[in-house]
């Protein structure tokens, strides 16, 4: 079954076509990674997905109604939640605070509070409860972040770029973090530059280039396709 | 309920801080026992402009929306009492025209606020075109001298403002002198304990954030709009409140009361006072208006560059306000005397160019 689909969309800012007809579907229940390089327009995809931009043309459908119109709090209460590229959490806030605004619109009382401790925990954030967001390291503030994504209980996850500034092993726990959401029934869709992480994670990736699909299909056989090696992604990360 | 007394949004909790708190009613409830009629009605005067602050406050404090505006609702909703309790004949009238005037400034707010935060008006943008509002009646009523400008038999009355309206009263007691200031201490503490409820309720939990991060609020599913527009329309409806009072303590108002200086003042004893919590805006702004009063005796002139150069050091030496700053170093310090330790948040926020 598909979830999201995107049908000719583009966009542009004056005389730059950041996106230019793309059509990508993402079926539920898998993990799907959109790769590619600097300046491919992978943001500017996902920011149209999640409705921070309005497509110039196009139509984007999830769980096959249209979206296209739609602000970002209504596509969020369809059931995607996002996690941005920079951290974006409430700096002045402390983090247990952060989660609550999270998760009150959706479980309250006693339910409310053990889901709180829940994600702190998993988080590795137990101990941080009091402390202001903004006075966590970036990593941990990334961390936060998903937490708060994960508290809606999306149908889909966006992530664009989770482990930036992350540690290796911050990575790696992230990423077998996503595997432990994608086998309880989530759907997530990953913007990342990172191939180590993609390997670990994804299912089906989609290569953009200059603002057009570029490729897709499995992560095999992306990795086979040596225009996309060579080109895109650096031979010397590639093979291993 | 009770509960959201307390909260991440206030400052001061606990039953130290609500022993303080009954000390300062119980002081203030036996006041007029002890002070000269005089002192008791002045008293209410500085009284009938914290709601105006109170509601400033949770615009630009809370939800992070300066409006300039205070004195436009404050007008509004001044000169709407007058023209009912003239039109609608006075005495036990009033009240319902005190009611009907700070309907009227949310209405007024929620139709400004609705062009405004749905037209993705925000930041300093916010303030201008609230000043320019505001500058509009006040001109606007500043040219209604002729007598065509008339609500029945209200005249408007251009410059010299309207006057003859009859003063609150509620069945056979006149709400005047002492009986005002109850009246006045009543309301406070009824709006000061409803705005705490408020802003540590999960409503209030969703403006904080609206302040801090908007797209990370809506990327939550919330829609800020509504959320901006609910704090604008009561913090606009709570300085309505301040102009019905007004009018009906000193049975005038003129343009004046609206125009840019008046439109300053809330600003001042806010951001002096430490907008991004109720209690400072409270206990500030009394200070700063019983202060401005005190020196108005001697001079205006003098009392009026007071408050310039008080916003002035505000804005360089403590952009959190001073009473916020005075307060968290006293809470800071007596945790340190207490031997507690300083509390994990605090030491994030006590900047040392915040107190």
């Amino acid at each position: 079954m598909t979830l999201v689909e995107v049908k000719g969309v583009s966009k542009r800012f004056g005389g730059l076509t950041a996106v230019s007809g793309v059509d990508l579907t993402v079926d539920a229940g898998e993990v799907h990674c959109l790769i590619g390089p600097n300046g491919a327009g992978k943001s500017t995809l996902f920011k149209l997905i999640v409705g921070l931009y309005p497509p110039t043309q196009g139509q984007i459908l999830f769980d096959s109604v249209d979206i296209t119109q739609q602000r970002p709090f209504a596509r969020v209460q369809r059931g995607m939640s996002i996690k941005m590229q920079a951290p974006s959490v409430f700096r002045e806030l402390p983090v247990r605070q952060n989660i609550q605004i999270a998760l009150q619109g959706h479980v309250s009382g006693a339910e409310r509070d053990r889901e709180e401790e829940r994600l702190l925990t998993l988080l590795n954030l137990a101990t941080e409860g009091e402390k202001l967001a903004g006075a966590l390291s970036h990593g941990q503030q990334q961390w936060l972040e998903i937490g708060m994504a994960l508290a809606l209980r999306p149908q889909l996850l966006l992530l664009d770029e989770p482990t930036a500034g992350m540690s290796p092993e911050e990575t790696f726990r992230t990423g077998e973090l996503i595997k432990t959401f994608n086998t309880g029934g989530m759907t997530l869709l990953v913007v990342e530059h990172d191939m180590a992480f993609v390997r670990q994670i994804a299912q089906r990736v989609t290569v953009l280039h200059l603002g057009k699909i570029f490729a897709h299909g499995s992560l095999e056989a992306i990795l086979q396709d040596e225009k996309v090696a060579e080109i895109y992604l650096g031979k010397t990360h590639v093979h291993h | 309920m009770l509960r959201l007394l307390d909260g991440p949004q206030t400052l001061g909790k606990g039953p130290k801080f609500w022993a303080c708190f009954l000390v300062v009613l119980v002081a203030a409830l036996i006041y007029p026992l002890f002070a000269d009629s005089y002192d008791v009605g002045n008293f209410a005067y500085f009284l009938l402009w914290i709601f105006m602050a109170l509601g400033l406050s949770l615009m630009w404090g809370y939800a992070g929306m300066l409006s300039f505006g205070q004195t436009l609702f404050f007008g509004i909703s001044g000169y709407t009492y007058g023209v009912l309790a003239i039109v609608m004949g006075g005495g036990s009238t009033t009240i319902v025209a005190l009611v009907l005037s700070v309907c009227m400034a949310m209405l007024a707010a929620a139709i400004l606020g609705y062009f405004m935060i749905w037209g993705g008006i925000s930041g300093i943008f916010f303030g201008i075109v609230t000043l320019s509002a505001t500058l509009v009646l006040a001109f606007f009523l500043g040219q209604t001298a002729g007598s065509e400008w008339h609500i029945g038999a209200a005249r408007l009355n251009g410059f010299n403002g309207m006057q003859g309206m009859d003063p609150l009263t509620v069945g056979s007691l006149d709400i005047e002198g002492s009986v005002l200031y109850y009246f006045m201490l009543v309301l406070i503490v009824v709006v000061y304990v409803a705005l705490r409820m408020f802003v540590n309720s999960s409503i209030g939990n969703v403006i904080v954030a609206t302040r801090e991060n908007p797209q990370r609020a809506e990327m939550l599913g919330y829609d800020v709009r509504k959320y901006q527009l609910l704090a604008f329309v009561i913090g606009s409806g709570l300085a309505g409140l301040s102009g019905a009072l007004y009018t009906s303590w000193g049975q005038f108002i003129t343009p004046s009361s609206i125009g840019l200086p008046a439109a300053a003042m809330p600003i001042v004893w806010v951001a002096f006072s430490g907008r991004s919590d109720l209690t400072a805006t409270l206990v500030g702004s009394f200070l700063l208006l019983f202060g401005f009063q005190t020196i108005t005796i001697y001079s205006q002139q003098a009392a009026l560059v007071l408050m310039g150069a008080l916003l002035l050091a505000t804005v360089m030496v403590a952009p959190q306000g001073f009473v916020l700053g005075v307060g968290r170093l006293i809470a800071v310090r007596w945790k340190r005397w207490r031997g507690g330790g300083v509390a994990k948040t605090e030491p994030a926020r006590l900047q040392p160019d915040e107190v």
